[in-house]
């Protein structure tokens, strides 16, 4: 426990160094927060409570996504393309010498990386955005304590899509296909693009079971108070879930990875 | 000693055979075996310092994925400190260390020191052991100005140092060295060696070291392994290796003038002429002292030398056998 504390710790501080790429991720995400909020705000012109959502609550919506991105990774990143590249050229090797569980290890080093980037990245453009718009934020602390768990469940779910995905490069070399069809389905099936409860019918449905909608949509509705009483728990329980069973199967995938396939290169 | 101590590392049969699939026309693939270690035995007791060597692609790496426990063996019996290392991988790692020449166990972005720290939690290394442990790695590997240096900002020699001292912090009983002076200079070499032999005399330390600078060898180890094509070539004292291989010492004679090749010297062949200057190659386990004297007595000698042969060269001799 005290060794992934310290690996969440370096993950943290890692990140913590290129204040640079902190800074521009941070302009990034505030430009591109002025860019949708401002569509939202002529598609909610036209078509008011699309989805159930107010104005206000839709452009909440726009800046919790953009506060989110890096540390949820919705647009990959964090550390799956450096694992593929250390399972590429053989380096994940070294990992395995060690006296500790890749998987763990990996999960510690991103956690530290998610906490970085939503202190980092999130609390400027969230300020930001609250500063220009009005938002629906929250007054009871309460509920941001609620929002900040839905936001750590929903960094383990896309940390384990994302470790699924890069152990994939144990068995395609390239993983550049599949990390392209990982980030649009992050994109789309998060909400990242347009909230799920904005998608009509069979498809609404759809999206709403499925693993993304953990990683933004819930901890959006939670900080909106769209869950409240048993349905907080129920929404919970889906993140945890989901969470469970994608880390289940990573486990399983990395005991055949490890135990099957060669390592490449000596 | 021990039963277990004299047969630290325990290597029976050991093979290692890998599937290749090759394209053969569009859809069609060929499957291919290739046996990348092939039946090897081999122990080493514990303590031993052991130099591992053969041209690339020998099976010198899988044999120590194999030790390590990242890779399963096809066939054979392997232990090392009595555990089966594919078995009980994470428990075998608490008591190995492993040094690559070309990758590095470190962490990029972080300092030195923290890489220590994380190295430090994972091993669970009692404070006292990792504080002794790191004064005398810092001393002898000469790290003290790098420790608050990111591991990306350090030169070849220094990371490699720096890996070395990574391995060791845990107090290791055994230690697999790939390459570990690869790239090196002479300095950093000379240093890395020193600390090497330290280790293993004062800890006991058992290394088992690869690689493709024989001077390693040569300073290091007592007892060497050649292997090629996956099988064990010889096994034995590095002296041994001459008899195996044939191999031959040079007399330089020096004449008064540019004469023609010597010859009816027995048990010795020209093998070089220039100018006044002659090559004399002879058998490494014969006195040079006859032949010295049947020049000398047949030919007007000035001066003279005798060259030891290069173990690079018997060891190059020795695959070049094996190929044909």
């Amino acid at each position: 426990m005290r060794l992934h504390m310290a690996v969440m710790a370096s993950g943290f501080r890692r990140y913590a160094t290129y204040w640079a790429a902190t800074a521009a991720g941070v302009f990034t995400n505030t430009v591109f927060g002025f860019i949708v909020a401002y569509t939202y705000i002529a598609l909610w012109d036209q078509r008011p409570q699309l989805g159930g959502y107010d104005l206000a609550q839709a452009v909440t919506f726009v800046w919790l996504g953009q506060a989110l991105l890096a540390a949820s990774a919705l647009l990959g990143g964090g550390f799956h393309e450096e694992l593929q590249e250390r399972i590429r050229s053989g380096d994940v090797a070294i990992d395995l010498y060690r006296p500790v569980d890749l998987q763990l290890w990996w999960l510690a080093g991103d956690l530290g990386r998610a906490a970085f980037h939503l202190l980092g990245r999130g609390i400027v453009p969230l300020l930001v955005g609250s500063l220009v718009f009005e938002l629906t934020l929250p007054a009871s602390p309460l509920t941001w304590l609620y929002f900040l768990t839905a936001v750590a469940l929903g960094v383990l779910v896309s940390f384990a899509i994302r470790y699924l995905v890069a152990l994939s490069a144990f068995w395609l070399l390239d993983g550049t296909g599949l990390n392209m069809i990982s980030l649009v389905l992050s994109l789309f099936f998060s909400g990242m693009i347009l909230p799920l409860n904005v998608f009509p019918g069979a498809l609404g449905d759809l999206a709403a079971v499925l693993p993304w909608s953990a990683i933004l949509q819930i901890p959006a509705d939670v900080l909106l108070g769209e869950h409240q009483g048993t349905d907080l728990v129920t929404a919970f329980a889906f993140q945890a879930g989901w969470a469970l069973a994608l880390l289940a199967a990573g486990r399983a995938l990395q005991s055949v990875a490890t135990r099957k396939v060669v390592v490449q290169g000596g | 000693m021990t039963a277990d101590d004299a047969a630290f590392i325990e290597v029976d049969g050991v093979e290692k055979v890998f599937t290749v699939r090759r394209r053969a026309g569009w859809v069609r693939r060929e499957r291919r075996e290739v046996r990348a270690v092939d039946g090897i035995s081999f122990r080493v007791p514990r303590g031993e310092m052991v130099g591992y060597i053969g041209p690339n692609g020998a099976g010198k790496s899988t044999t120590i994925k194999m030790l390590t426990g990242i890779l399963v063996p096809s066939g054979g019996r392997l232990r090392v400190a009595g555990i089966d290392p594919a078995a009980d991988r994470t428990r075998l790692a608490r008591r190995m260390g492993v040094v690559f020449g070309q990758r590095t166990t470190l962490w990029w972005d972080l300092p030195l020191r923290d890489s220590y720290a994380l190295v430090r939690r994972m091993y669970r290394i009692p404070d006292d052991r990792f504080r002794v442990n790191l004064e005398r790695c810092v001393e002898l590997l000469d790290l003290a100005e790098l420790l608050e240096v990111p591991v990306r900002q350090l030169s070849l020699g220094q990371r490699m140092r720096g890996d070395i001292a990574a391995a060791l912090l845990h107090d290791p009983e055994v230690l697999y060295l790939d390459e570990p002076t690869i790239g090196l200079d002479v300095i950093s070499k000379a240093k890395v060696r020193e600390f090497l032999r330290e280790v293993n005399a004062e800890q006991g330390t058992t290394v088992l070291l690869t690689t493709h600078d024989l001077t390693d060898i040569e300073q290091l180890c007592r007892r060497v392994m050649v292997i090629d094509h996956g099988r064990v070539m010889y096994d034995g004292g590095l002296e041994g290796l001459h008899a195996v291989g044939e191999s031959e010492r040079t007399l330089v004679v020096d004449l008064e003038r540019e004469l023609p090749p010597i010859t009816g010297i027995p048990g010795a062949r020209t093998v070089r002429v220039e100018g006044p200057r002659q090559w004399l190659a002879f058998p490494a386990t014969a006195s040079a002292a006859p032949l010295v004297s049947a020049v000398a007595a047949a030919y007007p000698l000035v001066d003279l030398s005798v060259r030891e042969p290069d173990i690079e060269d018997v060891i190059a001799k020795m695959y070049a056998e094996r190929a044909g």
